[in-house]
């Protein structure tokens, strides 16, 4: 977590007293009646709340099915957006038909189309993956395309001077060197896209889903099975972020050694 | 004359996206796939954007969300800069901090919405401290890293020519740190943006873009949707290439310590 500085004891300690600490504040927090326990569950309440949700399987289907929406609307992204990227740093053509677009719809935030996909395509799986698509489709392009144009155009030259033809080209220098660029652009898409499911969920309440669940639990006042939720959100975001994405990456573009892993 | 041919040339290349977009609408709107209460065509939104802004709701709305994202920012800001800098500078902060910033980071501010309303009521003060908190971890994560950055040689250099903590301070670190704590800044401003619409949505907030969208969806007026996404987008723009560019250019560019 600490970066490239050695691990030591004493940090970890401070560290470790610096989450319990935190949770101490919570506790004396929920139980001091500044707001009824309802609101501000006390850590048990919210163990028992999680420890319940995943016995009786509901979570797990929930973040499922969450997880789901997100991993097909960035394939979806990735299946747009790198050829896309790829086209419009190669095609001068491509590049001012689409940049013009890209950088205008890039800033609107994927929430705000919400209301309107619930219009047209109804509560449920659809609008969800429309949003989360939305969300992950620009960065994924805007990578692309900055990747393929990083390529130094003197490795396209070597390799053409030593015989390489268009298709060799393409997969064994433009694509690898761009990829470092690639994979960020993956991961800013895995977050966005991760923000706009939960807040897609929220608003567009689709049957199931984590940020379903939080919905339901406020209308019932559930607020231990809301933090229970939160906490599986952002387990799982950590997951992707620190070991998945961190895991391709050492695979890769470190092993090819056009980035330096310094994160173990 | 070669120099208007390139401009009219430019001009033309950036129209021609939107044009064909606009005519791609235009056909969906009038062929009835769908009814025109839902897919509205290009005049009808026109009229709304006409009507909204003459009558000064659109203005209105969009002063409340852009105050919400001032004060959500500032908050941010502050929070991000401070913490950061003691972090990057003393040892035990971050020791104590890094861990629950970290745990913190990745959980969307927006997941803790319907909490805070529970906690804060609906309103203004639920949606500027979300957007707040939500925007704060990616200042104090790279303030940090700024202050760590910081060449050794410099402080030495400083240290060795008697600087004072103050102006060591004032003179070498924040300077020299100032292109990750922008960076920090235009990364939280642009998660502030992204989720302050959804925000006011959840939160029920009386003025503000993401609410009008919200509350013309009761109505099936979707061509005010339209023009509230349109205001959104081009506010996002404007934050995106005006703000914090001119803001760099003015110190970090001009410090020669970045290329513009």
């Amino acid at each position: 977590m600490s970066a490239g500085s050695s691990f030591s004891w004493t940090s970890f300690w401070r560290g470790t007293a610096g989450v319990v600490v935190t949770l101490i504040a919570w506790e004396i927090f929920a139980r001091s009646g500044l707001f009824s326990q309802a609101l501000s569950p006390p850590l048990e309440a919210i163990g028992t709340s999680l420890v319940q949700l995943t016995l009786d399987g509901s979570m797990i289907k929930n973040a499922a099915s969450t997880l789901g929406r997100v991993l097909l609307g960035l394939s979806l992204a990735c299946l747009i957006g790198i050829p896309l990227g790829i086209l419009m740093a190669r095609f001068r053509v491509w590049e001012r038909f689409w940049m013009p677009l890209v950088s205008v719809l890039m800033p609107i935030p994927s929430l705000a189309w919400v209301p309107l996909f619930i219009l047209w395509f109804g509560i449920g799986d659809v609008t969800m993956i429309v949003v989360v698509t939305y969300a992950a489709t620009f960065p994924m392009i805007y990578n692309v395309w900055a990747g393929v144009r990083s390529v130094s155009p003197i490795w396209l030259r070597a390799a053409s001077s030593m015989g390489a033809g268009e298709r060799v080209l393409f997969w064994k220098v433009v694509i690898p060197g761009s990829m470092p660029y690639i994979i960020t652009g993956v991961r800013l898409s895995f977050g966005r896209a991760w923000i706009a499911v939960i807040g897609g969920e929220l608003l567009a309440s689709p049957s199931w889903g984590l940020g379903r669940i939080i919905f339901d639990a406020k209308e019932f006042l559930n607020s231990s099975v809301m933090l229970a939720a939160l906490l599986v959100i952002g387990a799982l975001g950590l997951l992707f972020e620190r070991v998945v994405f961190q895991a391709i990456e050492r695979r890769t573009v470190a092993r090819w050694g056009m980035i330096v892993g310094w994160k173990q | 004359m070669g120099r208007l041919k390139q401009l009219a040339v430019d001009v033309a290349w950036t129209l021609v996206p939107f044009l064909v977009l606009g005519v791609l609408w235009e056909i969906v709107a009038r062929s009835g796939i769908y009814p025109p209460k839902l897919f509205p065509s290009l005049v009808t939104v026109f009229d709304a954007l006409l009507r909204l802004t003459v009558s000064g709701i659109l203005w209105v709305n969009t002063q409340g969300t852009l105050l919400r994202l001032v004060l959500g920012f500032l908050l941010a800001a502050v929070i991000g800069v401070l913490l950061g800098i003691a972090m990057g500078r003393y040892r035990f902060v971050e020791d104590v901090f890094l861990p629950i910033v970290s745990i913190g980071y990745p959980i969307p501010g927006l997941a803790y919405a319907p909490l805070f309303v529970l906690w804060f009521g609906l309103g203004d003060l639920p949606a500027v401290l979300l957007v707040g908190i939500a925007s704060s971890f990616s200042v104090i994560i790279n303030t940090w890293k700024g202050v760590k950055a910081v060449k050794q040689i410099w402080i030495r250099a400083a240290e060795s020519m008697g600087a004072t903590d103050r102006q060591m301070f004032y003179k070498v670190i924040l300077p020299a740190s100032l292109p990750y704590i922008f960076t920090g800044m235009r990364l939280g401003l642009a998660q502030a943006w992204r989720i302050l619409v959804a925000v006011e949505m959840l939160t029920a907030v009386s003025k503000g873009l993401g609410w009008m969208i919200f509350g013309a969806q009761e109505f099936l007026a979707t061509d005010v949707m339209l023009v509230g996404i349109a205001m959104i987008g081009a506010i996002g723009l404007l934050l995106e290439k005006q703000v914090f560019k001119r803001l760099e250019t003015y110190t970090v560019v001009r410090w020669g310590m970045m290329t513009a």
